[in-house]
């Protein structure tokens, strides 16, 4: 046993992390949410040149074929950055449901998926800018129009309803939805990531009383209790990269939201105000830490998956 | 990243269930807070060491069998899974004896390990005094220089097994002019020694679990100081490390009673006003389980255990208590004539307290790993 990312996993973390530092993600994220995809588009070209696009795309169709364990590290730094679009459903979901060539265009960066997969996921979300479009009900897979949008909480997640239309095959549906959940729990341990890290340097710089408010207890405690849930949470999401089993799936889901639940909370109130704003990029994390706790399954759902399993 | 078992570990597992299958007492063993309760358990200890199980990581020459970390993981596995006796050597083999290996000589390990081994020694922790509890630097027993040794006088209090234990270890001031953490020297001490008075101290359970320790210019031999004198306060901080982290608190232990905690809900027909809070004891247990077996990784691919162990301690000691709190919640008004669960609740209630209170954790965590500022 050796229950540690290697070398390369970390080496590839942290290439996501360089090439993502230097853009103006939170910018693309606004823009997204406006419906302005440049800058976001950009980025997923980006993304792709290094590969993340092609992790879970069979080698024949020009993808790498990767673990899903490489793709957590992927989606982990995806949170931490919050990089807007559809990424569980491009790049993890949509391998697993398909063996057809337009794999390729995912793997390639140029393809962009939009998944609805009911009744965990009712919405489709950036349906309109989807290349491809698919509809789970049951084994049976649809190609889907969007229709009305709806508005989400988190404003870059763009919701379609669905219009179901031509049923294009079937698939056994299993291991598709656990990436899906896998995925959206390693996003959410890095955005959780992402949100204790800015806590903890606003806490350093922020004076009040003629100290930094790091220096009191009360919010030192908060903080302390978000490292915990974040390191208690970690180790479940790999191990579910591990076995992709719905018992330890779905413990990764709901401890990591969990944590990053408390993670985006705690992180509001130490940033207090200047948190609360729009400008501010703890806001863009806040709210899709809140959606993304009941995308793929509520926490309901999968606490019931782990006690059926046990 | 894997989480794979070789052939030479579960062939130990295997082994270790086994053998706990056939010896564990069909009738729980008197508790170990009681004079009668404590030999039982004494003579537990000598059982398990006859099958060479009561310390299996330590070198074969002081009665181990050298097996490693995540062996000994898997060990503390099955030894709750078989609701195995608790162990009442617990101090002495996870504090004091991490404590000899790193720091101790030659001598001291031949002279104490084998004899902790078997349960012939059973030792007492001696950290807290009267007014030094959290701030444990503050204390102010002491060790005076005399003639081949030291001589120690003070106070020691919530001392634990010390009512019936053989010897006890401790943080003593050598140096009555040096402030705090400097001029303290780690001491061991026989309970048995004149000026020794042993007072017990009932516990929540009524019996007496711990003890207050009073020192009459008792004389303590140079060969069992551990460490330089002086430098008492650097060699504890191994056996701080120990009780916080990886030792005092196996995962086994969560993961024994929160499969117990769903075999209960399920018994009562699956309850749904307590299926939350069922499933977090389960996941909580399991994270702890992973999380411990990616510190064993980390620690045989020669990384430390440092301010990290705040984390765990503050994680497995709020698991324990909801772990148990819940229990007792779906077992409703049978719950208080349910010893198998209330003797674990009131156990777990020490958890956030003993080994640095989960508040002295927090600020650990928040200074030391955070970068925050004191």
């Amino acid at each position: 046993m050796k229950f540690l990312l290697s070398e390369e996993q970390d080496r590839f973390a942290a290439s996501v992390d360089d090439l993502l530092a230097n853009r103006e993600v939170d910018s693309a994220t606004r823009a997204w949410a406006r419906g302005e995809h440049d800058e976001g588009r950009k980025l997923w070209r980006a993304l792709a040149e290094i590969g993340v696009t092609a992790l879970g795309v069979p080698e024949r169709y020009d993808g790498l074929g990767a673990s899903d364990l490489d793709l957590v590290v992927a989606f982990d730094r995806l949170g931490y950055h919050a990089v807007p679009g559809p990424w569980t459903d491009t790049v993890a979901v949509l391998p697993a449901l398909l063996d057809d060539e337009l794999l390729a265009g995912v793997a390639a960066g140029d393809t962009l998926a939009s998944v609805a997969f009911g009744p965990h996921v009712p919405y489709a979300l950036d349906a309109d800018i989807a290349d491809t479009r698919v509809a789970v009900d049951g084994t049976a897979l649809h190609i889907f129009r969007p229709a009305s949008r709806l508005s989400s909480v988190d404003g870059a997640r763009r919701l379609f309803r669905i219009e179901p239309g031509e049923r294009i095959g079937e698939a056994d549906p299993g291991r598709a939805f656990e990436l899906g959940a896998l995925t959206t729990a390693a996003y959410l341990l890095g955005a959780g990531q992402w949100l204790l890290d800015a806590s903890v340097g606003h806490a350093k710089q922020r004076r009040q009383y003629g100290k930094p408010i790091g220096g009191f207890q009360a919010v030192k405690h908060l903080l302390a209790d978000v490292v915990t849930g974040l390191e208690l949470a970690k180790p479940l999401v790999h191990a579910a990269a591990l076995t992709l089993a719905p018992r330890d799936v779905s413990a990764a889901k709901v401890a990591a939201g969990r944590a990053a639940h408390l993670a985006a909370r705690t992180g509001l109130q130490v940033h207090g105000a200047i948190g609360y704003t729009g400008e501010h990029p703890l806001g863009l994390r806040l709210t899709k830490v809140r959606a993304l706790r009941s995308a793929w399954g509520t926490p309901a759902f999968h606490r019931a998956r782990v006690l059926e399993s046990v | 990243m894997d989480l794979d078992l070789d052939e030479r570990t579960t062939g130990f597992r295997d082994e270790v269930r086994a053998w706990l299958a056939e010896h564990v007492p069909r009738t729980p063993l008197a508790s170990f807070d009681t004079a009668a309760g404590f030999e039982e358990h004494r003579a537990w200890e000598a059982k398990l060491a006859d099958a060479r199980l009561s310390v299996v990581s330590w070198p074969e020459e002081f009665g181990g069998r050298d097996r490693s970390l995540l062996e000994w993981v898997l060990f503390e596995e099955e030894y709750y899974a078989a609701r195995a006796p608790g162990r009442v050597s617990q101090n002495g083999i996870f504090m004091l004896a991490p404590t000899l290996f790193s720091h101790g000589t030659d001598e001291q390990r031949h002279r104490i390990l084998p004899a902790m081994a078997r349960g012939e020694q059973i030792w007492a922790q001696a950290w807290s005094e009267p007014e030094a509890g959290s701030d444990i630097a503050a204390l102010r027993s002491t060790a005076r220089r005399t003639g081949g040794g030291w001589l120690l006088n003070g106070q020691k209090t919530w001392s634990s097994r010390a009512s019936f234990a053989d010897r006890a270890f401790g943080l003593f001031r050598s140096d009555p002019e040096a402030r705090r953490h400097h001029g303290l020297t780690y001491v061991m001490v026989d309970l048995r020694a004149d000026g020794v008075t042993v007072r017990p101290i009932p516990q929540l359970d009524g019996e007496p679990g711990f003890a207050e320790l009073f020192f009459d210019n008792v004389f303590v031999p140079d060969r069992d100081v551990i460490g330089e004198p002086g430098e008492g306060w650097r060699v504890a901080m191994t056996t701080a490390n120990n009780e916080r982290g990886l030792s005092l608190r196996s995962p086994g232990r969560f993961l024994a009673a929160a499969n117990a905690l769903v075999r209960e809900w399920r018994g009562a027909g699956e309850p749904a006003g307590t299926a939350e809070r069922v499933a977090d004891a389960w996941i909580g247990a399991r994270a702890y389980q992973l999380y411990t077996f990616g510190t064993v990784s980390r620690l045989e691919a020669g990384g430390k255990l440092g301010p990290e162990s705040s984390v765990n301690k503050l994680f497995w000691s709020r698991l324990d208590v909801d772990l148990h709190e819940t229990a007792l919640d779906l077992l409703g008004p049978e719950a208080e004539v349910s010893p198998e669960w209330t003797d674990g609740w009131l156990f777990s209630l020490a958890g956030p307290i003993y080994g640095g209170t989960d508040q002295i954790q927090r600020s650990t965590v928040a200074e030391r790993l955070l970068g925050l500022p004191r």
